[in-house]
């Protein structure tokens, strides 16, 4: 499997060398916002920093990280090569190209716009050029997971659709939906814009059209970690899945709930009415519903494990659990953070209660603490799992492995609950510099400290974590046993199941329903009664 | 628990499913009882203005921003632009339903009131409306907390609420923060 290996490492490696830059990129953009003096510290580098940081963590490290890791996934849970992996290395060099393309304006501090697409503020065409080719190059690889599922289900007819596969080919689906909306606003409102063919943009429209991807697009990054919860957690730590068909439910929820909720971005908009909101929102309740299920399924798939092990009583069976290994650590300060990320985001969607947090401290809190806190510690944990079977060497010293998730776990509460606290105070965001001199500001600032004490924290994590992948590539530690299967059988593994819980024909016509009942006026509103447009405002 | 077979498994399934439906339904019900019995919804009042004439428009020129008291009615008007807002310093006085109303000539802004629930987007096309009483006197921080451009960090305005007897309007209703 030389040639898996090469294409899953690639896409590993790009990922993670645009999350170091990130990483470095949030510690001095906290020392900026801070009562301490920052170097190089004004209004421009600030937003271009942040702008670089967004776009590098949210499309570059997750775009690259689900590619690799799905390729891997299809290949070794399938058991079958690859179809078309010429495709594969096409799509990677798109990727790649529109990265480095869009890298190029950034640079420039042509497209100081952060990584929202919020017109009538427009950076340089190439800008979005460049993030365009980084999203045909994930539908070139959403095409080749469902030619892949397709495939292996033509051959294995009547058989279960292994669970990572499943997940995997959901998570396809899923993002072939969510990029609709942002592929049409940068296609038919922004580009034209950015080139100068339009002078005036509806606001309003370009909005929903974004919300329509904002919310569904977090759930293609977190995907993932829902792959290595079910099918890599329960195996590592020397268990059983406690049910497969929790996990299937799990991805097929997440595909039909994660779509129709994104307008709950827009509570506190003037161009949408209760209505809409409302009914969003109560679909956003929903969402909750597969991470309740998770938290259930993977729990009881820890403590059979934790009781084979020897463990005894009500809790006894978690103090027995492999904590030693990275996998198992992960997920359970994966699970411990969500707890608290999870928790922020149900307040954020309460409606009426959004007032009091929206668009400040506390929703960067919350979403870093789920990105941070879920996503990228799994993302991790399967580096960790995957990398020996790529490299083919074992790791000379797991306890830095077991330092480095620590790490990460413990800088991202530090981070994330001062600014919890300073957002309920009415901290606001995207601030290149507070005015330290008003007295409630001057009072956040030693929790501004803390935070910045968490950042960098996290910094060194992230570093920690790149040696620690560099390590897995030059180990003099015997070589490891290729061709181990990572992925946790099922107490009860599945026999036959039903056509709904082994591919995606039912749920992408509830999907088309409800995105219809959820956004088809909101969005036929702006052509039905035209709001008037604003002037476009080009940042180059 | 034990777990001797597949029913076993379905039916602690089932017993989980329920505990999350439960919480869910609790979550929700809070949320829809909130918005029906204390009526608390999020500013949607879906209304247009030409941002490219906001200034010539009849609510938005110059003479009538700031706050003004009509009858038992208090409205305050503001611009939000790049980068400040228009007045920098607007009256309300404390314990009274007050009207917030905003726009946008250029970008997208936002405002947040410190120390309330004041919140909403200012979105080019939009008249922004919201309304509040505030319960405390003093000089509250309004910022624009949506990135606008290189000196959304410089664009922020003041709430002067004041006690009911020291909110005086003149002659036309106005009622301007006094200078400093």
């Amino acid at each position: 499997m030389r040639s898996l290996e090469r294409l899953t490492l690639a896409h590993l490696w790009t990922g993670f060398v645009a999350f170091a830059i990130a990483c470095l990129l949030g510690v001095w953009q906290m020392w900026v916002r801070s009562p301490l003096t920052a170097p190089l510290s004004t209004p421009d580098r600030y937003y271009q920093s942040v702008t670089a940081h967004g776009v590098s963590m949210a499309y570059l490290l997750t775009t690259f990280f689900v590619m690799g890791f799905g390729y891997y996934v299809a290949e070794t849970s399938l058991a079958r090569p690859l179809p078309g992996k010429r495709w594969a290395w096409i799509a990677y060099g798109l990727g790649l190209t529109g990265g480095l393309i869009a890298a190029i304006p950034i640079l420039l501090n042509q497209a100081t716009v952060l990584y929202t697409f919020y017109p009538p503020l427009t950076g340089s065409a190439l800008f979005y050029l460049g993030l365009v080719l980084v999203v045909v190059a994930s539908w070139i690889w959403c095409a080749q997971m469902l030619v892949a599922m397709a495939q292996w289900k033509r051959s294995h007819p009547g058989q279960a659709v292994p669970l990572a596969m499943f997940g995997t080919t959901a998570n396809a689906v899923m993002w072939l939906w969510t990029t609709v909306g942002v592929a049409v606003e940068v296609l038919f409102l922004i580009l034209p814009a950015a080139v100068g063919l339009t002078e005036t943009i509806d606001v309003g429209l370009s909005r929903t059209l974004f919300s329509w991807t904002l919310h569904a697009i977090v759930y293609f990054w977190l995907i993932p970690a829902y792959i290595a919860f079910y099918t890599m957690a329960p195996e590592e730590a020397g268990g059983r899945l406690y049910s497969d068909t929790m996990g299937r439910l799990t991805f097929v929820l997440f595909l039909v709930y994660s779509l129709p909720v994104g307008m709950h971005h827009l509570f506190m908009d003037p161009e949408h009415s209760t209505g809409f909101k409302f009914l969003q929102m109560t679909l956003t309740v929903l969402v909750a519903v597969p991470t309740f299920l998770t938290v259930f399924t993977i729990s009881a798939s820890m403590e059979i494990a934790g009781r084979l092990r020897g463990g005894k009583g009500l809790f006894g069976w978690i103090a027995t659990l492999p904590w030693e290994r990275p996998m198992v650590l992960a997920t359970g300060l994966a699970f411990f953070m969500l707890w608290f990320g999870g928790g922020g985001g149900l307040i954020n969607m309460s409606f009426g209660m959004n007032a009091m947090v929206h668009n400040t401290s506390w929703v960067t809190a919350h979403f870093h603490l789920i990105f941070g806190g879920t996503v990228v510690i799994m993302y991790f944990a399967i580096a960790y799992t995957i990398w020996p079977k790529l490299t083919g060497w074992q790791s000379p010293n797991i306890s830095l492995q077991r330092l480095q998730i620590w790490l990460w776990a413990i800088g991202m509460m530090v981070m994330t609950l001062p600014w919890h606290w300073t957002g309920l105070q009415g901290q606001w965001r995207r601030i290149a510099a507070f005015d330290y001199s008003n007295p409630l500001i001057a009072s956040w600032g030693p929790w501004v400290i803390v935070s910045l004490i968490g950042g960098i924290i996290l910094a060194v994590s992230a570093l920690l974590f790149v040696w620690n992948l560099v390590t897995l590539h030059r180990s003099s530690s015997p070589r490891f046993a290729v061709g181990e299967v990572p992925y946790a059988e099922a107490v009860h593994p599945p026999g036959r199941l039903p056509a709904s819980l082994n591919g995606f024909g039912l749920w992408n016509v509830i999907v088309a329903v409800l995105m219809l009942l959820a956004y088809g006026y909101p969005i036929a509103q702006f052509f039905i009664d035209p709001p008037p447009q604003a002037v476009v405002h080009r940042l180059h | 628990m034990p777990i001797a077979s597949e029913r076993d498994v379905i039916r602690s399934e089932l017993r989980w499913g329920l505990i999350t439906a439960a919480t869910v339904g609790v979550i929700f019900i809070a949320i829809l009882s909130a918005a029906f019995a204390w009526q608390m919804n999020p500013p949607s009042n879906v209304e247009f203005i030409d941002p490219k004439t906001l200034h010539l428009s009849d609510e938005f020129t110059e003479a009538n921003l700031g706050t003004q008291v009509q009858g038992d009615a208090i409205a305050i008007r503001m611009i939000a632009s790049q980068f400040a807002f228009l007045p920098r310093c607007v009256v309300a006085p404390r314990g009274r339903p007050v009207t917030l109303r905003l726009a946008s000539p250029d970008v997208i802004h936002g405002i947040l009131v410190t120390g309330t629930n004041v919140n909403t987007m200012v979105v080019p096309g939009y008249i922004s409306q919201v309304h509040t009483t505030f319960t405390k006197t003093g000089d509250l921080l309004m910022p624009c907390h949506e990135f606008c451009g290189m000196g959304h960090s410089q664009m922020w305005a003041t709430v002067r609420v004041v006690e009911p007897e020291a909110f005086k309007a003149d002659a036309q209703g106005k009622v301007a923060c006094a200078q400093p």
